[in-house]
C-alpha cells in the first residue's frame, strides 16, 4: 500500500515533537489511545490569556499514519483559538494526508487528542469563558 | 558470479560498503527461486511440455520420468519412499488435505483432533471447518518459549483422537517443536501425527521414520523453489488413508486429481536436492548471520526482547519486540529493509499477532515486534546495514514515543487512566 507524499513527509520530518510541562497552568494535555490497534497519542497545547494556542507539542506511538496525523494536528492548531481548534475534524486530517481507509482511525485519534488537550486546559480554568 | 550476487543484481562497487537496496530480510514469507532451480525448470515449459499422464508417446514418458525423479528428490530430503509423496499446489493445500482428508476418512471410528494455538492459519481454519462438521478439536497452548508441553499433549490424546497436527517450525517465531518426542507419543497412543513442515524442510534435518511422522506438508516457495507447488507426505506403513479434496482423473494415487505441473514438480525436486546437499553448511552460515544481527541490536539498544526460544529455532529466524515502538511505524522507518511486522496492522485486521499472544507476550509488546528472516542470499554486509538502520529508526521513534517518555519517567503504562476512549 503506497502512502501519500504529504504523509511520508510528516513521518520523516514530524513537526512539534516534544513535551510541555503538564503541571503548568497554561498547558493542556491530551493522552488518548486506540484500543483496536494500540496506538497512543499525547498532544499538548500552551494557551495564552487571549485563548489562543501559542504552542503545541506531540509524541505518538503508532503507525506512520498516526505520527503524521498528530504532526499535522499540532501544525494546524498553532495560532488558533480554542474554539477554532475544537472545530478541526478527523476527516480534514484524513483528507489532507490521503489516509487509506484502514488508517482512518489514526486521524480520529488526532481529533480526540486535540479535544482531550482542550478539555484538560479548560478543566484548569473553570471560571474562564471559552473563545 | 555466485548465486547471491546474481539475486542481488551484482555485487556493490569495490570500496563501496553499501549493499544493493532494498534488502530482503523476510525469508519466512517467501524465498526467491534459486537460479539453479529455474535452469532445471525451463525445458519443461517449452520443448518438453508433455502431459506426464500421457501413456502413448515420448512427450508423456519424458515428462513422467522428470516428475518421478522430482518425487524421489522430495522423498529423499525427509527420509521417505517416493511412493509416499503427493504433489499439491502448496502447503495450504497439503494441510487442508491432511486434516480434512484424514478426519473425514476415519469419521465413523474417531472424531477428535489435537493441534496447537500457534499453528498456521490454514491448519486452524481447517480445524474450524471440521468443528462445524461435528469433529472435536483440542487446541494446545504453548509455553513462554513457544514450545508445547509434552505432558499436555499426552493427556489430550484419547482413543477417539484420529490426528495430531503440530507444526515443525513456526512461521512467525521460528521455534522448532520436539517432533521425535511428539511422534513417539502419537505412535504409542494410536493417533496419526501430521506436521506442517513448510518452514522446516531444507532448513533442519527431518526424518519421517525416526520421528514417527505419518503426514507432512511441504512448500516449494519457502525453500527456493517455485510458488504454486508443494507436497504432502502420506505414510504407507502403517498405512494412512484419506478422503481426497480434489477428485477427477485419479492422479497421485487418487489422493489428488489434476494434471501435474511438470516444471513446478521439477523445480520443487531440484530445490529439495540443493537444500539436502547444502543444508549443513548453510544452517551454520545463517546462524552466524542471525547472531550477528541479534548481538548487533542488543549491544546498541535497550529493551529489545526475543520472542520464542533462542536455541530451538530456525537458523534464519529472529522475532524481536522493540518496546515502545510500534511495529508498522518502525517498518516505515526502515523502508530499505524488507521485514515483517508482528503487529499485523499491515493487514485489514488491527489485532496483534495471535502467535505472540499465545506465548503470553503483552499486547503492547506484541505491537512492537518485527520478524527478521535471513536466507540463502543474505550477506554479512546486508546484515550490518540492516542493524544500523533498525537501530537508528528505533532511536528516532522512541524519541517520538509517549510510552518511552513515560517509561523513562518511571510511570507504569498500565496504571494510566486514558482520556478520550
Amino acid at each position: 500500500m503506497a502512502y501519500s507524499e504529504k504523509l511520508l513527509e510528516h513521518y520523516e520530518n514530524p513537526r512539534n515533537v516534544g513535551s510541555l510541562d503538564k503541571a503548568a497552568v497554561d498547558v493542556g494535555t491530551g493522552l488518548v489511545d486506540a484500543p483496536a490497534c494500540g496506538d497512543v497519542m499525547k498532544l499538548q497545547i500552551k494557551v495564552n490569556e487571549r485563548g489562543v494556542i501559542e504552542d503545541a507539542k506531540f509524541k505518538t506511538f503508532g503507525f506512520g499514519s498516526a505520527i503524521a496525523s498528530s504532526s499535522l494536528a499540532t501544525e494546524w492548531i498553532k495560532g488558533k483559538t480554542l474554539d477554532e481548534a475544537e472545530r478541526i475534524k478527523n476527516t480534514h486530517i484524513a483528507q489532507h494526508l490521503a489516509l487509506p481507509p484502514v488508517k482512518i482511525h489514526c486521524s480520529v485519534l488526532a481529533e480526540d487528542a486535540i479535544k482531550a488537550a482542550i478539555a484538560d486546559y479548560s478543566a484548569k480554568h473553570p471560571a474562564k469563558p471559552q473563545g | 558470479m555466485d548465486a547471491a550476487a546474481k539475486i542481488n543484481g551484482g555485487a556493490a562497487q569495490k570500496g563501496d560498503n553499501r549493499p544493493k537496496l532494498p534488502i530482503y530480510l523476510d525469508y519466512q514469507a517467501t524465498t526467491p527461486c534459486d537460479p539453479r532451480v529455474v535452469q532445471a525448470m525451463l525445458p519443461w515449459f517449452t520443448e518438453k511440455f508433455g502431459n506426464p499422464h500421457s501413456r502413448n508417446h515420448i512427450y508423456g514418458w519424458e515428462a513422467e520420468e522428470a516428475v518421478e525423479r522430482a518425487r524421489k528428490q522430495v522423498a529423499s530430503i525427509i527420509g521417505a519412499d517416493e511412493r509416499e509423496i503427493v504433489f499439491t499446489s502448496g502447503a495450504t493445500e497439503s494441510n487442508n488435505t491432511a486434516l480434512k482428508g484424514v478426519a473425514r476418512f476415519y469419521k465413523d471410528r474417531k472424531d477428535h483432533l489435537v493441534t496447537v494455538a500457534t499453528e498456521h492459519k490454514c491448519v486452524l481454519d481447517s480445524c474450524r471447518h471440521l468443528e462445524q462438521e461435528g469433529f472435536k478439536v483440542t487446541y494446545l497452548p504453548v509455553k513462554k518459549d513457544g514450545l508445547i508441553d509434552l505432558g499436555q499433549l499426552d493427556a489430550a490424546i484419547t482413543d477417539k483422537t484420529v490426528l495430531v497436527s503440530v507444526m515443525a517450525a513456526n512461521n512467525e517465531i521460528g521455534v522448532i517443536q520436539p517432533l521425535a518426542e511428539i511422534g513417539k507419543i502419537c505412535r504409542t497412543k494410536g493417533a496419526f501425527f501430521h506436521t506442517d513442515a513448510a518452514q522446516a524442510v531444507g532448513k533442519i534435518p527431518l526424518d519421517v521414520n525416526a520421528m514417527n511422522i505419518d503426514l507432512m506438508s511441504i512448500s516449494g516457495h519457502k525453500i527456493y523453489g517455485p510458488k504454486g507447488i508443494g507436497a504432502l507426505y502420506v505414510r504407507r506403513k502403517p498405512r494412512v488413508r484419506l478422503q481426497p479434496l480434489m477428485t477427477g482423473g485419479g492422479q497421485e494415487r487418487g489422493f489428488r486429481s489434476g494434471t501435474l505441473p511438470t516444471p513446478l514438480c521439477v523445480g520443487l525436486g531440484e530445490a529439495c536436492a540443493i537444500a539436502e546437499r547444502e543444508m549443513g553448511a548453510e544452517a551454520e552460515r545463517l546462524k552466524m548471520l542471525r547472531e550477528r544481527f541479534y548481538q548487533g541490536i542488543m549491544a546498541k539498544l535497550p529493551e529489545v526482547y526475543l520472542n520464542g526460544d533462542h536455541d530451538k529455532r530456525l537458523p534464519g529466524n529472529l522475532n524481536l519486540s522493540f518496546a515502545y515502538v510500534e511495529g508498522e511505524g518502525l517498518m516505515m522507518g526502515i523502508k530499505d529493509v524488507a521485514v515483517s511486522s508482528g503487529s499485523a496492522c499491515t493487514s485489514a485486521s488491527l489485532e496483534p499477532s495471535y502467535v505472540l499472544r499465545a506465548l503470553g507476550v503483552d499486547e503492547e509488546l506484541a505491537h512492537t515486534s518485527l520478524r527478521i528472516g535471513f536466507g540463502r542470499f543474505t550477506t554479512e554486509q546486508e546484515v550490518d546495514y540492516a542493524v544500523e538502520h533498525v537501530v537508528a529508526a528505533v532511536k528516532r521513534l522512541r524519541a517520538l514515543s509517549p510510552l518511552w517518555e513515560m517509561a523513562q519517567e518511571g510511570i507504569d503504562i498500565k496504571s494510566i487512566q486514558w482520556s478520550g476512549h
